[in-house]
């Protein structure tokens, strides 16, 4: 489905990003682990083509990333709240990128009647912008909308932070199931070692822009990664 | 303290991501201030022997302190929309160990080394000296002269406050616009003669200086409320608990017969009712569309044809100009979605093309009752219009390419250059300037039904290669999308 060759990204003389191969395969829940700086944003903004890579490609389901905009149409992330739109409200919102995506009202209420638990009576219908929504408020928010549409690929960049513990539960067990029974491939990272072994079937750490571990998710991966960063 | 002020500040001036294009700017605003101290400076040099000549029988000093008041209005009002509070980021200051009254000192004091303070004292020392040559008492003068000087801090203070208090209202230039009229109305129809008491005030200073006290009182009066009110301001909470505003949202269904394109129109439309900057630039329109009263009623532009093609571009692309020239920098606090998700830049740019046609379609039509000055003008606001719509807005979307400022869509919009770079200025040669001189040169040369069609031809010629031109602009977009979205992360 995604698939990474010879990809790097230098800023200046430093490099940051530098990924000789990785293979994502269709409807796998993968995370993405390391400390700060260590290249996971980089790596989803060089996916979702907001950054130009120095050297090497993104492939995604058959599209070059930089070179093509058909990507788009099956990819939808939620990165900061620098994809939310402060002057509409939630609904507002929701129905906008759902029509970008080529869904009517209707539909966008469906997907959004399976998150009422998500959104815990706080989002919907309180006739107040987003801008004027909390921080978790709004993570919500952009998390909900990047299920809309049926995408293929769901690039979400520390879902789990600003989050209150209700909501991690939930936003984890909505994210095994699109992963499993929808077939969607989920690309998550976080810090949270304990969440992300919990949802991921595979787990890829990154330190200094390059892969260190590659692991498929078992009983023991999260002692092995806690054992790791302890060091 | 004051060092480090000075040097966070620096920095953010240095480190700023549109460093090269703040310093463009800078440079122009520095050839206006040179303009104006080369003014002022003759100004004062000449004035004593000016008002000689032309007050014979009046001493020079006593006509100057009559003018006082009409300065100080000047002053208030100008200083209102040029004139802003320096500005500090201040919230990673307040839990560091710096004590509050401290950084609202610094950000007062600092106000006072404003250009505008200065300005005044280019024509105030030269006219005092020319008062002491002359043999009148120095030490009098010099009192008189720091009397002055005291009343430009005045209205420096005074300004802020009223800054501070309209700034919550949408038309926030009312109130200083309806006091300053009501004063000047006062002192012009001589119901209360202002002015004479202004002056007769500054002449008492003059005769005898203790009553420098006066003005003292007053700066230290004006300094204590603004202190009082950037405390307030200071803390967080003011910050969190903003008012939560009520949505209010309006049937935008119509945009639908715009098909794939209403998406993005009913965005751009909340964009400009919801947020403060855009919301006010709706007022501008109002403004545009009567600009021709101005002229047209005047019997020299009247019988001026070529000023007709001037006005009809000003007024028929109003919104035009307000919106398009910060294309796509509206956008730019969620330009990252914008880049991810589902769309097609095309027809993105598409949209806003069709806001700008329609609005410039709109404000011809309101502008139709100007046939009451002549048909000429309706002739030349239609070419007008068709330029417009075919040339112009092109123009636009390629310019805003160029864009590389953020803007933060909840400050207030009047004389707001946030976003301003030299493009903007540059924008304006093919905006206005091409046309007008195009349109001079036909109508000298032709008549003016030839100009007027040659005009409109080019406005057709833009709208029969719309899609080749969009493609144009596109990869032009294309081609700049990273440093687009590295810039707007930008706070600065």
């Amino acid at each position: 489905m995604i698939t990474t060759s010879n990809l790097t990204k230098k800023y200046g003389g430093t490099q940051v990003l530098s990924i000789a191969s990785l293979e994502i395969p269709k409807g796998q829940s993968f995370g993405l682990v390391g400390n700060n700086g260590a290249g996971k944003t980089t790596y989803f903004s060089l996916l979702l083509d907001l950054i130009k890579p120095s050297t090497g490609f993104i492939n995604s389901n058959g599209v070059q990333v930089s070179t093509s905009e058909d990507w788009k149409s099956f990819t939808s992330s939620f990165i900061d709240e620098s994809f939310l739109i402060g002057y509409l409200t939630p609904e507002e919102y929701f129905y906008f990128v759902g029509e970008l995506r080529g869904q009517n009202k209707a539909d966008v209420n469906k997907v959004l009647l399976q998150f009422k638990d998500f959104f815990h009576d706080e989002i919907l219908g309180k006739r107040k912008y987003l801008r004027d929504l909390s921080k978790g408020n709004q993570k919500k928010v952009g998390i909900v909308a990047a299920l809309i549409g049926n995408p293929e690929v769901v690039i979400l960049d520390e879902p789990f932070a600003n989050l209150d513990p209700t909501t991690q539960i939930r936003l984890k067990s909505i994210i095994k199931d699109i992963a499993e029974t929808q077939g969607v491939t989920v690309l998550i990272s976080s810090h949270d070692l304990l969440h992300i072994t919990d949802v991921c079937e595979r787990i890829v750490v990154l330190e200094k822009g390059e892969i260190i571990k590659d692991l498929e998710t078992n009983t023991e991966t999260l002692k092995e990664l806690e054992a790791h960063f302890a060091n | 303290m004051l060092k480090l002020f000075l040097g966070l500040e620096w920095k953010s001036f240095f480190r700023s991501a549109s460093f090269g294009k703040t310093l463009g700017l800078k440079i122009i605003m520095g050839f206006f201030a040179l303009y104006f101290i080369v003014m002022f400076l003759s100004l004062g040099i000449s004035a004593f022997f000016i008002l000689k000549e032309t007050y014979p029988n009046q001493e020079p000093l006593f006509v100057v302190n009559s003018y006082l008041f009409y300065w100080f209005l000047g002053d208030l009002v100008v200083r209102f929309f040029f004139q802003k509070l320096p500005v500090m980021s201040v919230k990673p200051l307040l839990t560091l160990p710096i004590k509050r009254h401290k950084i609202v000192n610094y950000v007062l004091w600092k106000s006072t080394v404003a250009f505008f303070n200065f300005l005044p004292l280019f024509a105030v020392i030269p006219f005092g000296l020319t008062l002491i040559f002359n043999g009148y008492p120095a030490g009098n003068v010099i009192i008189w002269m720091l009397a002055l000087l005291l009343l430009t801090l005045i209205v420096n203070f005074l300004n802020f406050i009223i800054e501070s208090l309209s700034a919550q209202s949408e038309l926030s230039a009312l109130p200083i616009v309806v006091i300053c009229s009501v004063l000047f109305g006062l002192d012009y129809f001589q119901i209360l003669s202002i002015s004479n008491l202004f002056g007769r005030a500054f002449y008492a200073i003059y005769e005898s200086p203790i009553f420098i006290v006066v003005p003292i009182l007053v700066l230290g009066v004006l300094y204590r409320i603004n202190f009082k009110m950037l405390c307030q301001k200071l803390f967080l909470d003011s910050g969190l608990k903003t008012r939560v505003e009520e949505v209010k949202s309006s049937n935008l269904e119509w945009t639908n017969y715009f098909g794939d394109m209403a998406p993005f129109m009913q965005l751009d439309l909340k964009l400009i009712w919801r947020n403060k900057r855009t919301k006010s630039s709706v007022w501008m329109l109002v403004l545009g569309l009567f600009y021709g009263l101005f002229f047209y009623t005047n019997e020299k532009y009247i019988n001026a044809p070529w000023m007709y093609i001037f006005i009809g571009v000003f007024s028929t692309g109003s919104f035009l100009i307000n919106f398009g020239q910060f294309i796509p920098a509206w956008d730019s606090t969620y330009y990252k979605l914008l880049m991810s998700q589902n769309i097609k830049y095309e027809k993105y740019l598409k949209s806003k093309f069709t806001l700008m046609a329609l609005s410039v379609i709109i404000l011809f039509v309101l502008g139709i009752p100007y046939v009451y000055f002549g048909w000429k003008i309706l002739l030349a606001h239609f070419a007008s219009a068709i330029y417009n719509i075919g040339v112009n807005t092109h123009v636009m979307l390629y310019g805003g390419s160029y864009n590389r400022k953020k803007i933060d869509l909840n400050q207030k919009a009047a004389f707001n250059y946030q976003g301003t770079g030299a493009m903007q200025w540059l924008i304006g040669i093919p905006l206005l300037v091409v046309p007008m001189v195009v349109f001079g040169l036909l109508y000298y040369f032709l008549n003016f039904e030839y100009a007027c069609a040659i005009i409109a031809g080019l406005g057709v010629v833009g709208i029969v290669l719309h899609d080749k031109l969009l493609g144009i602009i596109t990869s032009k977009y294309l081609k700049s999308k990273y440093e687009m979205i590295h810039a707007f992360e930008q706070d600065n």
